[in-house]
């Protein structure tokens, strides 16, 4: 599901300073030829799939005549090429379609399910970044001992876990059994349009409108989820911390640091960690990027209204419009967000330069 | 064995002065192996796979049945003598449907495995070796699959192909060569120019040939490695598809299958969702903790990557 | 650092405790469904169970049936009809004083517009109407305002007038505003993109959102005829998971389920806040086997298949108390229906069949069938019974979007679904098990179940198009049952199982009414 080795999508090559420039316009045109690939092999597979995009829209009862009728107003009597150039040109004027499942335009329900997706993956991130990393450098400065162990199983299991099984088990023990947190969904429904969605963000329109009612159910329901997906980022952002900070340690700066006989604590946190800081954050917006992605089975298991289980729920229901423009902008995320953090990693990191 | 000969194979091994290439090798992975058996976390992951291996091919005779045939008026019973792991849904054996389960998943991985690697050290050592324009078109393509949202492209392949386990596995395996490819160029880039292989092309030897015995087996440590670590993710999506219901197809004792057709069940039968979900979590922690230890082994430099 | 992580670990655990649930507000129904496959809220064009359900409470129709008596069609906008000499044009009058929740006026205009729209926008389910011969070009003629309270309808087929009545009880025959409708037209479209979202109906409830797969919500219409309805605003939430549906209903988070599983119902039952209710419904389940297959396409193989079904083992076990055991096409309980069950699962008798038929040492097959419950389980029985016989199967799964294409294009071998009336008359299940006029490929009857199975015989066709025709009530029961019979002994079509809907609600919740067909789901009476 994510790419453990934290592969970057960038060519990886360090550019010296006067051609820096030259290697951003590099960037910019891996970016147009990623996303000229990404739109083309996902129409490619919506139009070559065995299901029946006029079928989703008419129904299994319909006459054939009403098939027919349908089957030229989606355009699909033109050659697989006209459809889309047809498709790019109307997505490079902001129109995706229109969902069949949802009956609006795939850009406002993008909108709708996006921030929730947001909303998970930035909960389980900020979890993932704020256990992993302690956990991480703890195993460092104890490497080969008994932290270092642990939180290395401890790793090994978060990667190991099948999410949609831990979230069933989840739910009924937290849900069901001990009635600690909030069941499926993001909100209990009958709070269900109480809140103005200004940023789609749930948290964030509930506190802005100060119900502090709807707040506290939204993250009762927020809360398992983002634990779980947090599972995974956490073991990662853990063990590259731990292996960052080891590079570190064992630099000749740390050594002279400890001689001059400044404090353990000063040498680990003052010294060491600010110098993985960089890299760290290229880490942390790979986990990112990959939870955005990542939270199908989550979102499907809690119920959550996000994009992955937008795309899903698509796929099943031969609405191309809406797994295409649902995987263009998951995609795209992906890859801006991959792409960012090469290009910061490379602007600032000191060995980079 | 007889303890002479086994410190004989042993002084063999440990000889400072090997006679042979072929000793020398041997060494090798002797010395190789004395670090990974030291390494307990390691030697608990090659236990659980050698484990699974087992079970997976004396599963006929550690079996009552076939756990493919229904019986109605034994459904979901608790653990007992009769049913270890109690039944399921349809009223059978969860334990003989986990015991053929471990050959299907088996069976996802090696097939997996054996799409992706030489696929990708195809692409990444044609890349690296070639450069140039080919490198380009090459990484490009590679880029655009590690770009892709892996499991939703998974998920349309398997809509694309049509529902099954074979379908299930070939999608898995277009969004997982993508690193091995990155792999492989970045190898075949840092020896293309070295000498041995200078003497190879003057020697008359082909571009294939090349490849095939001088880069790619530099490539295969790091390969290998990578391999066991991506197993426990491959068998995670695999369970993943088979729980969206994209996978293997009824009545096959797919463990993420298991799990979705159990997962009804699981406030009043826990034990039916619950024991597949352990398998699944036993499996891919094993791959994990060996892939772990491998690293270790033959690919010091690269910890925590 | 200790200190405040322990501090941090109980104000968490606090926001845990405050969550605990509060029960569903006290003027608020809500009721927990899959409601995936809702596409579209426009009457012309709804013809999915959920939808179907949903406008049935928004929507007044021509004809209806109402809570208080599921069987006895009464007049729903209309206050009464009276039919020509010649049994094709009846003239409606209107109730008086109808108002729709916008305040205009329900008129003549509206209802002859309503059902003009639903044939020119010509949607799936226009054929329920349009097969009186109505279209586009003749249906301003055929459909119109008499004076200020009456309109007419004109048939041009020799149709049975009870069907006509019946037909006009279909969703097709909603109600909408015209005048609403109208000003909301874009592009001469008869108001359809408004209507998807939005409602403009006189029924007991005005639709206030559709999110999909999240929820629709509706309110309370106050002036409606039978007066206020219980609950002030009705939410159906999408819940897929009949798991997840079961922990909402038990905790209180939801009043009512709707898709609890067999297994689930029998966990429910010793929950004291929690009540089970029984629906008998129009839905049946049945194999389907493509003549058009070479093997398939012997009478013998399909009459052993219909020995090859443990029906009561099934019934009892996975299936119980959700699907009761029925093998003909018109179901239990609705007029003209036919209890008769000839078949019982006897290895003996079809092996004997097969052997007959020339496949004594059986055969290998493919079966279709959907991912939700009960089919899996339904196939892999099947496919454990066919092999007692020698019948190797392959079960492929699929969403119902995925298995209708192959349907439709008689692709399969062995097919497992379910089919519901559009209408409660049996000519909706004649006209698809048993009337199939042209079985040629390219004659793309695809609505009809018997064309998708490469199926038709003579004496079946003469014999529905004679039913649907007939004026006389018990001659017409006695044709419906004739033709029930025939299919059970030649039709391409295994019917198994009648489905009986299991509702768990909240033991404060009453009033909820669910007929047989899901224009007989009322949300008006009920209360908490």
């Amino acid at each position: 599901m994510t790419d453990h080795n934290g592969q970057t999508a960038g060519t990886g090559r360090a550019p010296s300073p006067p051609n820096r420039l030259r290697a951003l316009v590099g960037v910019f045109f891996t970016i147009v030829l990623t996303f000229v690939g990404l739109t083309a092999v996902t129409f490619v597979i919506s139009r070559v799939m065995p299901v029946d995009p006029v079928l989703a829209i008419v129904g299994d009862r319909a006459s054939q005549e009403v098939y027919d009728q349908v089957y030229l107003r989606l355009g699909l009597d033109q050659p697989i090429w006209v459809q889309y150039l047809r498709y790019i040109n109307s997505l490079l004027h902001g129109d995706l379609g229109t969902s069949i499942m949802t009956g609006q335009t795939v850009m406002s329900d993008i909108a709708r399910f996006f921030p929730a997706t947001l909303e998970l993956a930035t909960v389980a991130t900020l979890l993932g970044v704020f256990v992993g990393i302690p956990m991480g450098v703890v195993a460092a400065v104890n490497q080969g001992r008994w932290p270092d162990h642990v939180v290395r199983v401890v790793g090994l299991i978060g990667y190991s876990v099948p999410v949609f099984w831990l979230g069933l088990v989840a739910l009924l023990v937290f849900y069901a059994k001990l009635g600690w947190t909030g069941g499926p969904g993001r909100v209990e429904v009958y709070f269900d349009g109480i809140v103005e969605p200004y940023t789609g963000v749930l948290l964030l329109d509930a506190a802005l409108a100060g119900e502090w009612e709807v707040f506290r159910n939204a993250v009762s329901h927020l809360i398992l989820p983002a634990t779980l997906l947090g599972t995974f980022s956490l073991a990662y952002v853990a063990r590259m911390t731990r292996s960052f900070m080891l590079d570190q340690l064992g630099q000749e700066y740390i050594l002279t640091a400890r001689v001059k006989g400044v404090s353990e604590f000063r040498v680990i946190w003052g010294h060491a960690f600010r110098n993985v800081l960089v890299q760290l954050i290229t880490i942390i917006g790979l986990t990112y990027a990959s939870l955005l992605e990542g939270s199908v089975l989550t979102e499907t298991v809690f119920a959550w209204p996000g994009i992955g289980s937008y795309i899903t729920r698509g796929l099943f229901n031969n609405d191309m419009n809406a797994v295409l423009g649902g995987t263009i902008v998951v995609g795209a995320c992906f890859v801006g967000i991959n792409m960012l953090s090469d290009v910061l990693y490379r602007l600032v990191d000191p060995r980079a330069r | 064995m007889p303890a002479t000969e086994s410190q004989g194979l042993r002084a063999w091994l440990m000889s400072d002065a090997p006679a042979s290439a072929w000793q020398a090798r041997a060494q090798r992975i002797y010395l190789s192996w004395r670090v990974f058996a030291r390494n307990p976390i390691a030697m608990t992951g090659l236990f659980i796979v050698g484990g699974l291996i087992v079970m997976a091919i004396l599963a006929p005779w550690i079996t009552h049945s076939s756990g493919l045939d229904p019986v109605l008026d034994e459904r979901l019973q608790p653990w007992s003598a009769q049913h270890w792991l109690g039944t399921d849904e349809l009223g059978r054996d969860i334990y003989d449907r986990i015991v053929w389960g471990s050959r299907i998943t088996l069976y996802i991985v090696a097939l997996v495995g054996i799409i992706v690697v030489p696929l990708g050290l195809l692409i990444g050592t044609l890349a690296g070796y070639m450069g140039g324009v080919v490198d380009n078109v090459l990484m490009r393509i590679t880029d655009i699959f590690l770009a892709f949202p892996r499991l939703i492209l998974a998920l349309a392949f398997v809509a694309t192909l049509g529902r099954g386990l074979e379908n299930a596995i070939l999608a898995i395996a277009l969004t997982t060569w993508s690193p091995y490819a990155r792999i492989a160029r970045a190898e075949a880039l840092t020896i293309r120019n070295s000498e041995f292989i200078l003497a190879a092309r003057v020697a008359g030897a082909s571009t294939l040939g090349i490849l095939l015995r001088h880069v790619v087996p530099l490539c295969a440590s790091s390969v290998i490695v990578r391999l066991t670590l991506d197993m426990a993710g491959i068998i995670l999506t695999a369970a993943g598809l088979g729980f969206l219901g994209l996978g293997a197809q009824p009545p096959t004792p797919e463990w993420g299958a298991m799990i979705s057709s159990g997962r009804q069940f699981l406030l009043d039968q826990w034990w039916v969702p619950t024991v597949p979900g352990i398998a699944i979590f036993i499996v891919s922690l094993g791959f994990n903790l060996l892939g772990d230890g491998l690293r270790d082994v033959l690919d010091p430099k690269r910890e925590g990557g | 650092m200790k200190h405040r992580l322990y501090r941090w670990f109980i104000s968490t655990l606090c926001v845990f405790a405050l969550s605990a649930h509060a029960a569903t507000p006290k003027d608020t129904f809500v009721m927990a469904k899959d409601i995936s496959d809702i596409i579209t809220l426009d009457p012309a064009e709804v013809f999915e169970l959920t939808t179907g359900e949903i406008i049935a409470n928004i929507y007044d129709r021509v004809m209806m049936f109402e809570p208080e008596n599921l069987t006895e069609l009464t007049g729903g906008v209309v206050e009464s009809w009276s039919f020509s000499d010649d049994g094709k044009t009846i003239l409606f009058t209107m109730r008086p004083g109808l108002t729709f929740h916008s305040g205009n006026p329900v008129t003549p205009e509206d209802v002859t517009y309503s059902l003009q729209r639903v044939v020119k926008l010509n949607k799936t389910p226009a054929f329920i109407i349009t097969q009186f011969g109505w279209n586009a070009d003749n249906v301003d003629e055929l459909v119109k305002v008499v004076d200020d309270s009456k309109f007419s309808v004109t048939i041009t087929e020799d149709f049975s007038p009870a069907l006509v009545l019946n037909a006009l009880s279909a969703g097709v025959a909603s109600v909408v505003d015209k005048k609403l409708v109208m000003e909301h037209e874009q592009d001469g479209d008869l108001g359809y993109e408004w209507l998807k979202t939005n409602s403009a109906g006189s029924g007991a409830f005005a639709l206030q959102t559709w999110k999909a797969n999240e929820l629709v919500s509706m309110t309370a219409n106050e002036n409606y005829r039978h007066g206020a309805p219980g609950m002030k605003r009705v939410i159906v939430r999408h819940v897929a998971e009949p798991s997840a549906q079961r922990l909402l209903i038990e905790k209180g988070d939801v009043d009512m389920a709707r898709n609890l599983t067999p297994d689930q119902i029998k966990g429910v039952e010793g929950n004291a806040d929690v009540v089970i209710d029984g629906y008998p419904k129009g839905t049946i389940v049945y194999m389907a086997a493509n003549a058009s297959h070479p093997i398939l396409g012997n009478p013998k193989v399909v009459e052993a298949l219909r020995y090859l079904v443990d029906y009561d083992g099934m019934a009892n076990s996975f299936l119980a108390g959700q699907f009761v055991v029925h093998q003909a096409f018109w179901p239990s309980g609705l007029w003209a229906a036919l209890d008769d069950k000839p078949y019982t699962y006897d290895v003996q008798k079809a092996k004997a069949l097969l052997a007959e038929a020339g496949y004594g040492d059986g055969f290998k097959i493919r079966i279709d069938t959907l991912t939700n419950a009960p089919f899996p389980g339904l196939a892999q029985s099947i496919q454990a019974t066919l092999a007692k016989a020698g019948i190797e199967s392959e079960i492929v799964t699929a969403e119902g979007k995925t298995l209708w294409p192959i349907y439709r294009a008689r692709k399969h071998e062995i097919l497992l679904a379910r089919w519901s009336p559009d209408y409660v008359d049996p000519h909706s299940n004649a006209d698809a098990f048993a009337h199939n006029p042209d079985n040629r490929e390219e004659a793309k009857l695809t609505g009809v179940l018997a064309w998708r199975n490469a199926w038709a015989d003579d004496a079946a066709n003469a014999l529905a198009v004679k039913a649907r025709n007939e004026t006389d009530v018990a001659a017409r029961k006695e044709q419906y049952l004739e033709l029930q019979r025939m299919l059970q002994n030649i039709g391409p079509f295994v019917i198994m199982y009648q489905q009986n809907e299991q509702v768990a609600r909240r033991t404060d919740v009453e009033g909820f009414v669910s007929g047989s067909n899901f224009v007989l789901v009322f949300y008006r009476n009920v209360t908490k």
